[in-house]
C-alpha cells in the first residue's frame, strides 16, 4: 500500500506533530520506503503462535495497599514550562 | 610508570585500595582528559566535582581503615540517557534541553552506592535512536578511530552509545554507561575497539532511564576489558520494585567467576547470520573467534536460527510502537520545551512543542509507530511482530538444545564515515543485524575487539548467551579477549 501525502498528514496529527505540506510531501517516499520493507514479515507463517507479551519470564509483583511516595507537589513542578498556584498552566480550554 | 587515566577499572580500584595512588589524583587525571577532548563531542556535560567528591570520598574511607566499596575512587561516563539528579539530562534533544532531574536514575545510584563518581554525562543518538550518533541535537560525536589512509575521515563512534563508546576508546574515562535497545551497546563497542555487555533483560532498573522501547531497553557497562565489564555490570545490576520487569534475583559474584577456559562448553556458529554481501575481513575474524573459542576447549557446532532475517523487520515495528507511545509523554505541560505560538490552543500548543522538539529520525519513528498501531493496521502489523518475535525467541530456545553460547560478528563492517548511510534510513537499520535478534529474545550479548581491518579499524565478535547465563558470556569474552591480544588504541589527534 503505498503512503500518500494525505496518509503522513493524518498521522502526523494523531501523532500530534505539526507537519508542513512540503514536509509531508518529503516524508511519505521514506515512510511509504520503510513500511513496504517491513511488509516481509507478513511472508511468516504465524498460525497458531501466541504473540509475545513477556521476553523473560516474570509476573508482576503484588504489594501492600499503602502509600509509598508522594508530598513532592514542589519538586514535580520544577521543571514546568509554566508553572502557577502549584498548578501545571495551559492554553485556555474551554471556550 | 603508566599515566593514571590509562589504567583499567580493575587497576584503578586495585592502586587505590593498596596505596599505589590516591583517588583524589584519579579523578584529576581523568577531568583533564575530558577538559581536553572537546574535539570529540563526546561530553554534553562535564562534572568535574562529582568525580573529586566521590575520590575523595574513598580517599577519606581508606584513610579511616575502613573496606572501600566495589568501585571506590573509579570515575565514569554517564550516558545523557539516565537521570541525575540536579545535573542536566537531555536525552541529546532539544525537548529536553532544559531539564534537570530532581531524582536519581536506580542504575546511577547504583553505581554511586558502589563507590563511582561521574566525569560528565555523554552525548548520544537523540532518545538513543540511531546507529552512528548522527541523531543528538547536540552535533554528532567523532570516533577517536581514523582510517590509515591519510584521509583523516570523521568516523562514526557507532550509535546509539557513541558518546560512551568514543569516550572511553579516547581513554577519557575507563568505563561507562550504555544502554541498548537493538545493538546500542554492542555496535558502538565494536566500532570502537572497546568491550560491552547487554545483561538479560530485567537484570538492570529502567527507573529513571529516559525511556525508548520498554520491552527491549536494557543498560548495560562499556569497557576496555571484560573484567571491567563484570565488575561495573556487577555495580548497575539488581531488583529494583520501582521497574515492574526487574528480575527479583540476587546479582552473580560475576568478576569472581571470570574463567577462560571453555572446557565442556558448547558454541553454536548460527549459519543464518552469514549474509549476502558480508565483507570478507568479517567472515575472516569470526573463522579467527572460531579458532579462538575451540582453542579455549569449546566444541563447536553449526547451529540454525530460521527466522533470523525477519529480527530487524519485526524490531521496525516494535521499537517505533514502544517509542511513540513512550514518547507521548513530551507534551509541553509538565516538563521539557514548549512551544505556544500566538493564539494557539492546547492541540495546537501539543503538535508545535512536539514538531520543535523533536528532530528527523524521532519523528520519523513516531510516525512509523502510529501507523502500525493504527485502527486498522494493528493487527498486520503490531501482532504480526509480536508473533514473529515468539518465533525468534523459540529459534534460541531451540539452539540452546544444542549449545552453551552462540559466536557471530557484532555488526556487519567496521566504522563508517560520518554521514555516510544518513541518508537511507534502511542502510542504517540494517548496521544492526546481528544485534537485533537477541535483543527481540532479551538475552545476554556482548561484544570483545577481535582485530583491526585493512584500514586499521576495528572489528567485534559477539556472544550471545542464555537468559540468566552472563557468567558464560563473559567467560567467553575473556576467552577470545586472552587469545586476540588487541592492544591498539587511537593515535591522539583531538
Amino acid at each position: 500500500m503505498a503512503v500518500d501525502t494525505n496518509t503522513v498528514k493524518k498521522i502526523a496529527s494523531l501523532a500530534r506533530l505539526a507537519i508542513t505540506d512540503d514536509e509531508a510531501a518529503r516524508i511519505a517516499p521514506e515512510l511509504d520506503n520503510i513500511l513496504h520493507w517491513i511488509e516481509q514479515l507478513g511472508e511468516v507463517d504465524t498460525a497458531g503462535v501466541e504473540p509475545m507479551t513477556a521476553v523473560i519470564p516474570n509476573h508482576l509483583r503484588l504489594r501492600d495497599d499503602v502509600v509509598t511516595d508522594g508530598g513532592i507537589r514542589d519538586q514535580l513542578m520544577t521543571n514546568a514550562p509554566q508553572a502557577e498556584h502549584g498548578f501545571f498552566a495551559v492554553p485556555k480550554v474551554i471556550e | 610508570m603508566t599515566e593514571l587515566a590509562d589504567l583499567t577499572i580493575a587497576a584503578i580500584r586495585d592502586g587505590v585500595r593498596d596505596g599505589a595512588f590516591t583517588a583524589r589524583e584519579v579523578a584529576e587525571a581523568f577531568n583533564a582528559r575530558v577538559a581536553e577532548a572537546s574535539a570529540l563531542n563526546a561530553f554534553l556535560v562535564a562534572t568535574p566535582d562529582h568525580a573529586l567528591a566521590a575520590a575523595d570520598a574513598a580517599d577519606a574511607a581508606r584513610a579511616a581503615g575502613e573496606t572501600l566499596k566495589p568501585m571506590a575512587g573509579v570515575p565514569i561516563g554517564m550516558k545523557d540517557l539516565f537521570c541525575t539528579a540536579g545535573v542536566r539530562t537531555t536525552a541529546a534533544s532539544h525537548i529536553l534541553e532544559d531539564f534537570t532531574p530532581t531524582y536519581e536514575s536506580t542504575v546511577s545510584q547504583n553505581l554511586w552506592n558502589a563507590g563511582a563518581g561521574m566525569l560528565g554525562k555523554l552525548n548520544l543518538d537523540q532518545f538513543a535512536m540511531g546507529s552512528s550518533n548522527e541523531t543528538s541535537y547536540f552535533g554528532n560525536v567523532i570516533s577517536p578511530w581514523r582510517r590509515r589512509d591519510g584521509g583523516n575521515a570523521a568516523l562514526a563512534p557507532g550509535g546509539s552509545s557513541g558518546g560512551s563508546s568514543s569516550a572511553v576508546a579516547a581513554r577519557l574515562c575507563p568505563g561507562a554507561t550504555g544502554t541498548d535497545t537493538g545493538g546500542s551497546i554492542r555496535q558502538p563497542a565494536a566500532f570502537t575497539g572497546i568491550s560491552g555487555i547487554k545483561p538479560t533483560y530485567g537484570r538492570c532498573s529502567r527507573w529513571g532511564t529516559i525511556a525508548f522501547a520498554s520491552s527491549l531497553d536494557q543498560a548495560g557497562p562499556m569497557a576496555r576489558t571484560v573484567r571491567d565489564c563484570a565488575i561495573m555490570l556487577e555495580a548497575m545490576a539488581g531488583f529494583d520494585a520501582k521497574d515492574s520487569t526487574s528480575l527479583q534475583l540476587d546479582v552473580p559474584a560475576w568478576e569472581a567467576g571470570l574463567s577462560g577456559d571453555l572446557r565442556g562448553k558448547r558454541v553454536g556458529i548460527p549459519k543464518e547470520y552469514r549474509v549476502d554481501g558480508m565483507p570478507a575481513e568479517i567472515e575472516a575474524l569470526w573463522q579467527q573467534g572460531i579458532a579462538w573459542l575451540r582453542d579455549a576447549g569449546a566444541e563447536i557446532v553449526e547451529v540454525s536460527l530460521p527466522h533470523t532475517q525477519y529480527a530487524l523487520p519485526a524490531y521496525y515495528i516494535i521499537a517505533p510502537a514502544e517509542a511513540s507511545s513512550n514518547l507521548a509523554r513530551y507534551d509541553g505541560v509538565r516538563y521539557g520545551l514548549r512551544d505556544l505560538p500566538d493564539g494557539a490552543n492546547l492541540q495546537q500548543m501539543y503538535a508545535a512543542t512536539r514538531a520543535a522538539g523533536f528532530g528527523p529520525e524521532v519523528k520519523r519513528r513516531i510516525m512509523i509507530g502510529t501507523y502500525v498501531l493504527s485502527a486498522g493496521f494493528y493487527d498486520a502489523y503490531y501482532t504480526q511482530a509480536q508473533k514473529v518475535r515468539a518465533l525468534i525467541a523459540r529459534d534460541f530456545e531451540r539452539a540452546w538444545e544444542q549449545c552453551d553460547l552462540l559466536l557471530a560478528p557484532t555488526a556487519p563492517s567496521a566504522a563508517f564515515a560520518l554521514g555516510e548511510k544518513s541518508a537511507d534510513p534502511i542502510a542504517m537499520y540494517l548496521n544492526d543485524v546481528f544485534t537485533v535478534p537477541s535483543s527481540l529474545a532479551g538475552l545476554p550479548a556482548m561484544s570483545v575487539p577481535g582485530g583491526l581491518d585493512a584500514a586499521g579499524l576495528p572489528l567485534g565478535l559477539q556472544i550471545i548467551g542464555k537468559a540468566l547465563d552472563e557468567q558464560s558470556v563473559l567467560n567467553a569474552g575473556l576467552a577470545i579477549e586472552e587469545r586476540a591480544g588487541f592492544t591498539a588504541r587511537p593515535e591522539r589527534w583531538w
